[in-house]
């Protein structure tokens, strides 16, 4: 209980950031809560806003979105296994489906991963909705180019990235996204070079076939 | 057509959280598909990156979000939490553009 609590606080900090780099980008303060409310996964929020920010289209947009919540299928995976719900109870579960939820869930002792992914998704949904309500606020209330939040949604990507490069796999994968996603930027239209750079990972993917 | 963007993406992505709880997991858990979803995010954030930090509409350029990523990687390097790290990086932007 107390690290489901631990966590929610520790992720409203991102929260924060989310609510005012969707402003910065041009969202209004509900479409930002709304966000976090209905999609809840933050990466997949960050990307969302990351591309309409930098003037790309809905489809190109939803589909960097989408490409970013695609782990959370195979943590639900894990989690239907380990908790085995039914009903209406499975759809709650399914929302609060998250890094963090599936981390305290895997992580508690055996009898309680029910307590702790349970505890730790409505925690986090709680302090993250607040968060991004405060955050929205607060940069809806300055000149955010002036405070530098463009940068800061930047550090935000870095700081979601940096701790997911475990191995040098990662690393390539994440050079090469960077680099397909620089060579498309002047070619394709505003949000696609996000999409070429999820090309790396495929490439990965296929190239290392025989050693998974 | 923000508001297509932000229903649509929400719906997709609860949409692939209640596959994996309905999805028999056969499916799910075939290797290439793990090391997929896996390394998706890294090409993804890292493509992210480049557009939000050196992006100008149809082109590149180093201005001042450069200085201000280079501080938050500093940072970050140091263990810095999140939000210090966001700040940082927003500090040193807006540092550079006001010289």
């Amino acid at each position: 209980m107390r690290d489901a609590l631990g966590v929610g606080l520790a992720v409203g900090a991102y929260g924060v950031g989310f609510g005012a780099a969707a402003v910065a980008a041009g969202l209004s303060v509900l479409q930002a809560c709304a966000l976090s409310l209905l999609m809840f996964t933050g990466a997949s929020q960050f990307a969302l806003v990351g591309v309409l920010g930098a003037g790309g289209g809905v489809l190109a947009a939803v589909a960097g979105a989408t490409l970013l919540g695609s782990r959370n299928a195979l943590y639900a995976v894990r989690l239907a296994d380990l908790l085995r719900l039914s009903g209406l109870r499975r759809v709650a579960a399914a929302h609060l489906t998250i890094d963090e939820s599936t981390a305290l869930a895997t992580g508690a002792p055996a009898g309680l991963q029910g307590v702790g992914f349970w505890a730790g998704g409505l925690s986090v949904f709680g302090f993250w909705n607040l968060a991004t309500l405060l955050g929205a606020l607060g940069a809806g209330a300055v000149d955010t180019s002036a405070l530098g939040l463009d940068a800061a949604v930047g550090a935000a990507f870095l700081a979601l990235l940096a701790p997911q490069v475990r191995d040098r796999t990662g690393l390539q994968v994440a050079v090469g996204g960077a680099a397909l996603a620089a060579l498309a930027v002047p070619l394709a239209p505003a949000g696609v070079p996000v999409l070429v750079a999820g090309l790396a990972a495929v490439v990965a993917v296929a190239l290392h076939r025989g050693d998974a | 057509m923000t508001w297509a963007a932000v229903l649509l993406g929400a719906a997709l992505c609860l949409a692939l959280k209640l596959a994996g709880w309905l999805v028999p997991p056969a499916v799910l858990e075939r290797p290439a598909v793990r090391r997929g979803a896996a390394l998706l995010p890294l090409a993804v954030l890292a493509g992210l990156l480049v557009v939000q930090v050196l992006g100008d509409g149809r082109g590149l350029v180093v201005d001042a979000r450069v200085a201000g990523l280079a501080a938050g990687a500093v940072a970050l390097a140091l263990r810095a939490p999140f939000l210090v790290v966001v700040l940082v990086a927003a500090a040193v932007a807006a540092g550079v553009r006001a010289l």
